[in-house]
């Protein structure tokens, strides 16, 4: 053999007997906390066991999928841009306002008691028109920091974007799982269910849920957009969980497991879901941004969050009011979240050719 | 063919009243009600007023009367503005969301298909990285803060074009609210169609195309493209409601008389007969449109059967 190469190299450290007595799989199981094995798919295992190199004989660690996978994404240029500005955004907003506030005195909704401050300043201008560095973004219409509040609009708007995320992930995930595991009959309903979900003009039920169960606490709101943006975007992850679901059934670890006597919730939930992550993972980062940009679609129509609080939608939406005067107020705002946005679908982007390497031959 | 049809319709029918009942229960589940404001109103008053438009009925009743309005499509008379027929307001601002909408949608198939068509034949290129960083951008503005910018731009600085107000389909007012709702539809379809054309293109049929000595040109237009645009096909479905969402956006932004303002301004009075007329029109249309898209889906593959 010449050329080393032209051999596969890998082969699967030296076996055990291949059953022992009690009749418990042959090969390591990972174990979880609590002692119950979950068993693997076998590419997964193939690729997680250390393996010897066939010609040197030494042992080589493997590269297992998640590893191979990030690699991949590091490569992708676009996607850990994305990365580094959805982290540095993300923690500018949770530690930012503290911040400011210890270092100007502006909280987010510190209006000063000044009259002659009480007014909008462009960005980077001290009230008498001179730089100054205390405002970055300006301020608004009642001389409050735009930067402030643009930091903490970040938070409310991530919260809405995950917590919603979160939501649809659950649902998606356990009515797919389960739809795809049960086949027959139920799947084919289930579906059906799906199919006519995803032809309703949902977003005209999610105006008419929040205009008229308005409530009048800011935390209410809060909780109702999240059940309402969680309970529409679903549908999508249910039907891709259910796929895979539909794919892994019948491979052997299954098999396996219910020969153990395996209840049927614990081989669906702690058997087959964990292998259905990749693409799971994918669509909720997806949905991440797609949810932000319904909330503030929701919140420039006056049904989102409610102030005092204030997302990145409801700053734009001030904004505009103010558009021809003080065009910063919606472009600090906008633009942030637009960049946002951008950053979060170029990661999800990525994270899809990197788990997903079919999809990235074209 | 025919069957398809047939049986498409009979699942629609159901659907509409799933969207119609979901509606009305809302509204009815919701506290409070449509005359209830900020002062408190007499006992006698409330019932007058519970009386007149039915509400001292039994819930059923009601609800009948609400579905003998839908099937008979005569909506009934607005709460809020009283004396107009929810048919006459629906009739006087469709033209105006529909023009919106359509001429947006259109504008968007055409600078859709050709960006991702050229990102596409230039794969890696320059053009390619930077349409589809365009087409990203796209769908990352949304469409509330893209509006407002651009007629910062080109109302408020340059001063070439109208602000708002709405003047007809003929009118240069509409050039702006078209450009701001197509914007995501050009992003949208144009990464579809790249990701359509580069499978079709590396496909067998396309080799035997250039194999028998066809110009590249025709290559591409006349056997590439038809094959790559079926994913923007099956997208004109979602499309129709997120045309949904930006014309209420839009007509927002730029003042226009159109049906979504109306359906925010019903859902925030609590006008039931508006808010009913628009859901169940909206929903007819949809789905509608959806069984004339997977029909034209069936027209341009023929391995489709139905």
């Amino acid at each position: 053999m010449d050329d080393e190469r032209s051999t596969p190299q890998h082969e699967i450290e030296p076996v055990k007997p291949a059953l022992t007595p009690l009749g418990t799989p042959p090969e390591s199981p990972i174990r979880s906390r609590e002692g119950d094995i979950i068993h693997t798919a076998p590419e997964f295992a193939i690729a997680e066991a250390d393996v010897r190199s066939a010609e040197a004989g030494e042992f080589v660690a493997g590269t297992s999928l998640w590893k191979d996978a990030w690699r991949r994404l590091l490569k992708n240029r676009l996607a850990v841009f994305g990365m580094i500005v959805v982290f540095v955004v993300a923690a500018l907003s949770i530690i930012g306002p503290s911040i400011i506030k210890k270092t100007t005195g502006y909280a987010p909704d510190y209006i000063p008691p000044d009259a002659a401050l009480i007014k909008s300043f462009p960005p980077f201008r001290a009230p008498d028109g001179a730089f100054s560095w205390k405002h970055p973004m300006g301020t608004d219409i009642q001389g409050r920091d735009l930067f402030a509040r643009v930091l903490q609009g970040g938070q409310i708007s991530l919260l809405v974007g995950v917590i919603a995320t979160v939501v649809s992930l659950i649902i998606g995930v356990g009515y797919g799982a389960v739809s795809g595991y049960l086949g027959g009959r139920f799947d084919n309903l289930m579906m059906r269910i799906v199919d006519v979900l995803y032809s309703l003009p949902y977003i005209i039920l999610v105006i008419v849920l929040l205009a008229v169960f308005r409530r009048n606490t800011p935390l209410g709101q809060l909780v109702l957009l999240f059940v309402a943006l969680g309970s529409v975007s679903w549908l999508t992850m249910a039907r891709i969980v259910r796929g895979q679901v539909l794919s892994l059934k019948n491979q052997e670890f299954v098999l396996a497991a219910r020969a153990t006597g395996v209840s049927t919730l614990r081989i669906i939930f702690r058997h087959i879901v964990p292998n259905t992550l990749g693409p799971v993972i994918v669509y909720a980062t997806l949905t991440i941004p797609s949810v932000m940009l319904t909330e503030a679609f929701l919140s420039f129509l006056g049904f989102g969050v409610q102030p005092p609080m204030s997302s990145w939608g409801t700053l734009a939406t001030d904004g505009i009011q103010n558009i021809a005067v003080f065009p910063w107020q919606l472009i600090f705002p906008g633009v942030t979240m637009a960049i946002m946005l951008f950053s979060l679908n170029f990661v999800g982007d990525g994270l899809r050719d990197a788990l997903d390497p079919q999809m990235r031959k074209g | 063919m025919l069957r398809f049809i047939i049986r498409r319709l009979l699942i629609t029918v159901p659907m509409i009243l799933v969207v119609i009942t979901l509606t009305w229960g809302l509204i009815r589940l919701a506290p409070g009600n449509f005359y209830s404001g900020e002062k408190n109103i007499p006992k006698e008053i409330e019932a007058n007023i519970r009386a007149k438009y039915g509400l001292d009925k039994p819930w059923y009743v009601q609800y009948g009367r609400m579905l003998g309005h839908v099937v008979r499509l005569d909506f009934g008379i607005s709460l809020k503005y009283e004396g107009q027929s929810v048919n006459k307001i629906i009739m006087s601002s469709l033209p105006v969301s529909a023009s919106v909408g359509i001429t947006a949608y259109l504008l968007a198939l055409v600078l859709g298909i050709v960006i991702g068509s050229v990102a596409a034949l230039r794969q890696n290129s320059i053009w390619d990285y930077a349409s589809m960083a365009l087409a990203m951008l796209g769908i990352s503005i949304p469409n509330f803060v893209l509006g407002p910018m651009l007629v910062l731009l080109f109302s408020l600085s340059l001063y070439w074009l109208p602000p708002s107000r709405w003047q007809g389909f003929a009118s240069r007012n509409i050039i702006l609210p078209v450009l701001t709702l197509s914007a995501i539809y050009i992003a949208y379809i144009a990464r579809l169609t790249r990701a359509g054309m580069l499978e079709v293109l590396r496909s067998d049929y396309i080799r035997t195309a250039r194999a028998k000595g066809l110009r590249e040109s025709q290559v591409v237009i006349r056997h590439a493209l038809r094959g790559g645009i079926m994913p923007v096909v099956s997208f004109t479905g979602p499309a129709l409601a997120f045309l949904l969402t930006g014309t209420v956006v839009v007509e927002r932004i730029f003042a226009l008389p159109g049906l979504g303002n109306y359906f925010i301004q019903a859902a925030l009075n609590r006008d039931e007969p508006l808010i009913i007329g628009i859901v169940a029109f909206i929903a007819m249309t949809l789905l509608l449109m959806n069984l004339l898209v997977d029909i034209t889906y069936g027209f341009l593959d023929p391995r489709i059967r139905y």
